[in-house]
């Protein structure tokens, strides 16, 4: 006698508390077996590419921050990177320290958020709450150094927006001394959990060569164990002035991501006290005065320093024809801006490309034959955040 | 990166007839081809043991209203092994239908979907050419040129028909599009004004 099996089809999303956002995913299954994942996503887009291309260069940097919203700075060093690299200005080495230096708080406030939210996931819910009070101090730091906690909008082509405020640079020291003991708390909960190995061991393997071919960036191809990370491979910034290790998974499943995120959080300690340290007193942003606004005591003395600063920040600066890929290692991998120039103040073209874009892609091929209960789980470890995924 | 020169010559000496222009610029080599030697171009440059472009990191599309050929499609491409970055691009008219690199790049078929989804490029052989980004039932392509900043219609629900609905888009105030890019030739101008007017008198 033969039976019928008919496969159910599940709505998973668009509003769940474990799709990590606005995913819609649609799940053929099979019992309790997943069939077939097919992701509708698009529900965040705001049409950023577009926007970007009829604003001024300037203007066009918050935008950046609304797309992988737990590390805003991150997104910001990759345009400012690309404008440089276009109109080939040097930046002074204290804004560089400073912009390193940020962009290491986003990678903790990024895997904070994602380590944690995973955990919760599986059913863990301590460490959310003892994640998001670190979270919060980081957030601080974004707040007395660009006076907002998430849209910072503090990077600039040619450096940063202001210098240090007083005091901020110890602080952030303090919280390099206290934060590896909650990693090391946090650690405790979870590395030699019983019930998060049970749902994160040999869960949503991928293999070296499938991670090339998906186009897996960052922890999602290092868990695999291809040792490829753009601070090391292509420096920018003053990376190569620095001294961290870059850590690789073995396995390449969900449990090996997770480690490979919390050392790398121990390594971001390294960094930023590193960066600290190497500071000198100098510039924050370029000297040229074709990029870089006048100083605000020069505007109330001097008419051409005001008529500049009319002009910088209506027209803006214009950027000469060029055509530039940058990438930059964000938390969640390559994050990379592909410009085109046309010589006026605006962009003719502006591509991101998002990390989560191409991870999300491969949830099919992850999450085949697995059951229903591995999907959050699954969805947590590639760390998707629909900012950036939507655009 | 400081071989990206012998990568040049060897690209240009294996593809010499299909390989168009080449160049570097910035540490990267871009390189414009014919849109019917794509795939050969790929498949060359993913399995030769000199070049292991193995990742495809994006395809994107520049709009170019006025050109007779509208469309400039860039493909980026990664090589973990040599680490080098090189970026191959064509252009292609507006109704042409360009080969699809899913089968050599799985990675593609969203990159491709959002291609179509943005600028209307068709595929050949894309196993599942949808739309991906814009709302189910969208009409048009956002990202080209002609397309409004605002866009055509708005959505709201509605309390009569109990569903989301689209209307054309009304907004209170026009978005205002200053030209900061005219240049300051206020001077110049009386200048030539009054040249003008010698020349009469």
């Amino acid at each position: 006698m033969t039976k019928k099996i008919k496969t159910l089809n599940l709505n998973f999303g668009p509003q769940h508390p474990a799709a990590h956002g606005v995913l819609r995913l649609i799940l053929e299954l099979d019992g309790e077996v997943v069939e077939k994942a097919d992701p509708h996503i698009g529900l965040l887009h705001r049409g950023t590419e577009k926007l970007i291309e009829n604003k001024t260069y300037m203007q066009a940097v918050p935008y950046f921050d609304r797309l992988d919203y737990v590390a805003p700075m991150n997104q910001e060093h990759a345009f400012a990177l690309a404008i440089e690299k276009i109109l080939q200005i040097e930046v002074p080495i204290r804004a560089q320290f400073i912009r390193v230096m940020f962009c290491e708080i986003g990678r903790i406030l990024s895997h904070i958020l994602n380590v944690t939210t995973q955990a919760l996931d599986v059913g863990a819910l301590t460490p959310s709450l003892w994640g998001f009070e670190e979270r919060e101090t980081l957030m601080t730091f974004y707040e007395r150094v660009s006076g907002s906690r998430l849209h910072a909008n503090y990077f600039r082509a040619g450096g940063v927006h202001q210098d240090l405020p007083r005091g901020l640079a110890d602080d952030i020291l303090d919280f390099c001394e206290s934060f590896p003991k909650i990693i090391d708390d946090l650690e405790t909960l979870l590395t030699d959990n019983r019930i998060f190995k049970q749902r994160n061991v040999d869960i949503g393997i991928v293999s070296k060569e499938d991670a090339l071919d998906y186009s897996f960036s960052g922890v999602m191809i290092r868990g695999s164990g291809v040792p490829w990370d753009l601070r090391k491979s292509q420096p920018y910034d003053c990376y190569e002035q620095l001294d961290f290790k870059i850590p690789v998974g073995k396995n390449g499943d969900c449990y090996d991501r997770y480690l490979c995120r919390i050392e790398e959080m121990r390594e971001s300690v390294g960094i930023i006290k590193q960066c600290i340290a190497k500071m000198t007193k100098g510039p924050i942003k370029s000297l040229d005065g074709k990029i870089s606004p006048p100083l605000k005591k020069d505007i109330k003395q001097s008419m051409e320093s005001l008529i500049h600063h009319f002009k910088l920040f209506t027209e803006g600066y214009r950027v000469n024809k060029d055509e530039i890929y940058t990438a930059v290692e964000a938390p969640k991998g390559e994050f990379g801006v592909y410009l085109i120039s046309d010589g006026t103040s605006k962009p003719y073209k502006c591509k991101i490309r998002a990390p989560g874009f191409s991870h999300l892609q491969a949830m099919d091929y992850l999450i085949k034959g697995h059951m229903l209960a591995d999907v959050p789980a699954v969805l947590g470890s590639l760390d998707i955040v629909f900012g950036e995924v939507d655009r | 990166m400081n071989n990206l020169n012998d990568l040049e010559k060897k690209i240009n000496s294996e593809l010499n007839t299909k390989i168009k222009n080449s160049e570097i610029r910035h540490n990267q080599l871009y390189i414009s081809i014919d849109c019917h030697d794509l795939v050969d171009v790929c498949i060359f440059l993913k399995s030769n043991k000199n070049t292991k472009f193995r990742q495809l990191i994006e395809i994107t599309a520049v709009d170019y209203p006025e050109a007779t050929k509208r469309f400039k499609i860039v493909y980026l491409f990664l090589s973990h092994e040599f680490n080098y970055r090189i970026i191959l691009s064509y252009f292609i008219n507006e109704n042409e239908v360009i080969p699809s690199l899913t089968s050599i790049f799985p990675s593609a078929n969203w990159m491709e979907r959002e291609l179509f989804d943005m600028y209307g490029v068709n595929f050949k052989d894309h196993p599942d050419l949808r739309r991906i980004l814009t709302d189910y039932g969208f009409e048009g392509h956002p990202l080209r040129k002609d397309f409004p900043l605002t866009g055509h219609v708005e959505s709201r629900y509605s309390e009569d028909q109990k569903k989301v609905i689209n209307e054309p888009v009304k907004l209170e105030q026009n978005y205002r599009n200053f030209d900061y890019e005219s240049p300051w030739k206020g001077t110049e101008y009386i200048k030539r004004q009054t040249e003008k007017n010698d020349e009469k008198n």
